[in-house]
């Protein structure tokens, strides 16, 4: 029983296509067999045993209140990341005719403010664990960002790789962490490609190559929070953004280890994924019935997740198949109504991805493909201040007045009759 | 014709862990012939039953997806540069 108590969950790795096992050290691919990723094992009855709502409850406001269910051995690097707000979003809810739409807004996420907060503080405890010093990543922007701050605390060095053209935030909150920052001339994909060699060669702990079954886990964490947060329930149908298709996949495997180790009752969720039209792979792959993906070369404003190359594509088109959910595009224009419609509606300034899935759930919503009763919760992933320039142009602008009252109420009036152009174009 | 093939670390256990080798092919098709015979039982990783191409596997010729080319038929000409890469996932 001890022993129970004491030893981690953390079994192993296991190819998700054929099955094959693996010791849990830095590989990421199913070299013996099929090359299809790995996935860890975990024992899930030694789980069931320790672990309670009430357990879950004392622990701290971080993702390691689920350690257990993240595959380390030892002390997490907690920086605060994770158990981020669960908004209930009634104006934007009224504005799209939903009754229960709650936004789960990892825009403030710690230390970095997206999503990828969650996954490297899992990726460098387990880089950390395995013995590397030097921690990297291929980057659309977020995770460059999560990987030089993390590193930074706990001490590692870093080196990181991201197209040469992100947005100047994602860059400078980069290289704020002085990391080695390699821009490479190319896109995302290219990227990557580059770091599967770097990573043949130089021994380092890529989080999102080598470390990727430890790091991909994290995602997980966003199932975990939402239903604790509905109160112990799962939601109706969920929204999130497809990049690489990872996050969509671990949010559905983090509902499936509640409901197998009985810490929510089962219930069916629908999976609905949103892309770019720039670069929507995944989502073409839904509308023509297929099981396989075709990569498309990126061209959107929503660059975080530009990838045209998704490694869990396939596995992301079966979810939102098997549980009755869609996957749609929508045009860099919507995705800039997007990000205007839930900042004016809620009070949250997201990134592009996050605009893309709003895009995404108005649409949905439009074409009837979500039930108005159904409770729904928006993913969004990143903050809006790291990518301004996508909306630079399509909002107001400030009155410039003097340090007169006379001043001041002439363009009150101007203000007052601009708003009332707009209200009349507007429902609510 | 002569192409470099880059061989990535999972896969060089079939080439004496050497990084890069040096092959002649016409096609993308007959290069996976050719590391065959060069390398046996190397084919059977990067191909499925049905004899294609694995889909967690990435060919990219002179940095370009074969997807983007002519898949398996893509011809190769003398000094093209080869790459397979696992799929790894992003962000």
């Amino acid at each position: 029983m001890t022993s129970t108590l004491t030893r981690s969950p953390l079994q192993g790795l296991r190819c998700k296509e054929c099955g094959h096992p693996y010791p849990a050290a830095a590989r990421h691919v199913c070299d013996e067999v099929c090359f299809g990723p790995l996935e860890v094992v975990y024992d899930y009855e030694a789980i069931r045993a320790r672990t309670s709502r009430a357990s879950i409850e004392a622990g701290p406001a971080s993702i390691w209140r689920y350690r257990d269910f993240l595959p380390i051995e030892g002390d997490p690097i907690d920086v605060g990341t994770g158990f981020t707000p669960l908004l209930q979003a009634n104006r934007l809810a009224r504005r799209l005719g939903l009754r229960r739409l709650y936004i789960k807004n990892d825009g403030v996420n710690m230390p970095t403010l997206s999503f990828k907060d969650r996954v490297v503080s899992v990726a460098l405890t387990r880089a950390r664990e395995l013995g590397f010093s030097t921690v990297s990543c291929a980057s659309t922007g977020n995770l460059a960002n999560s990987t030089a701050a993390i590193a930074a605390h706990a001490g590692m060095d870093c080196c990181v790789f991201i197209p040469a053209d992100l947005e100047a935030g994602k860059v400078l909150g980069t290289l704020i962490y002085n990391p080695t920052l390699m821009a490479v001339r190319g896109n995302y994909d290219q990227v990557n490609r580059l770091c599967s060699e770097v990573a043949n060669t130089h021994g380092w702990g890529f989080v999102n190559i080598n470390l990727r079954p430890y790091y991909s886990e994290g995602s997980k964490t966003l199932g975990y929070e939402v239903i604790e947060q509905l109160g112990w329930e799962l939601p109706d149908h969920i929204v999130a953004p497809l990049a690489s298709g990872s996050l969509f996949t671990k949010i559905r495997k983090g509902f499936d280890e509640f409901i197998k180790v009985g810490l929510v009752d089962e219930k069916p969720v629908r999976f609905s994924g949103a892309q770019a039209s720039g670069c929507s792979p995944i989502a073409q792959a839904f509308d023509e019935g297929r099981d396989f993906i075709t990569p498309v070369k990126p061209s959107t404003i929503a660059k975080s997740i530009a990838i045209g190359n998704p490694a869990d594509g396939p596995y992301a088109l079966d979810i939102a198949r098997r549980t009755g959910g869609s996957i749609a595009a929508v045009s860099d224009e919507e995705i800039v109504d997007g990000i205007k419609l839930l900042a004016e509606t809620e009070g949250v300034f997201t990134e592009t991805a996050g605009g893309t899935t709003i895009a995404v759930l108005r649409k949905l919503v439009e074409q009837g493909r979500i039930d108005p009763n159904e409770t729904t919760v928006a993913y969004i992933t990143g903050n809006g201040l790291k990518t301004t320039e996508a909306v630079a142009t399509s909002i107001g602008e400030p009155f410039l007045i003097d340090a007169r009252l006379d001043s001041f109420e002439s363009a009150w009036e101007r203000a007052q009759s601009l708003q009332r152009a707009t209200w009349e174009t507007v429902d609510v | 014709m002569p192409v470099q093939v880059l061989i990535p670390t999972p896969l060089q256990k079939f080439t004496d862990n050497q990084a890069t080798v040096t092959l002649e092919a016409d096609s993308v098709q007959a290069l996976v012939g050719a590391l065959e015979s060069r390398f046996p039982g190397f084919s059977k990783s990067l191909c499925d039953e049905s004899g294609k191409l694995r889909r967690f596997l990435n060919i990219y010729v002179n940095s370009e997806d074969i997807r983007f080319l002519e898949n398996e038929a893509t011809p190769l000409a003398d000094g093209d540069e080869v790459s397979i890469v696992p799929a790894v996932a992003g962000g």
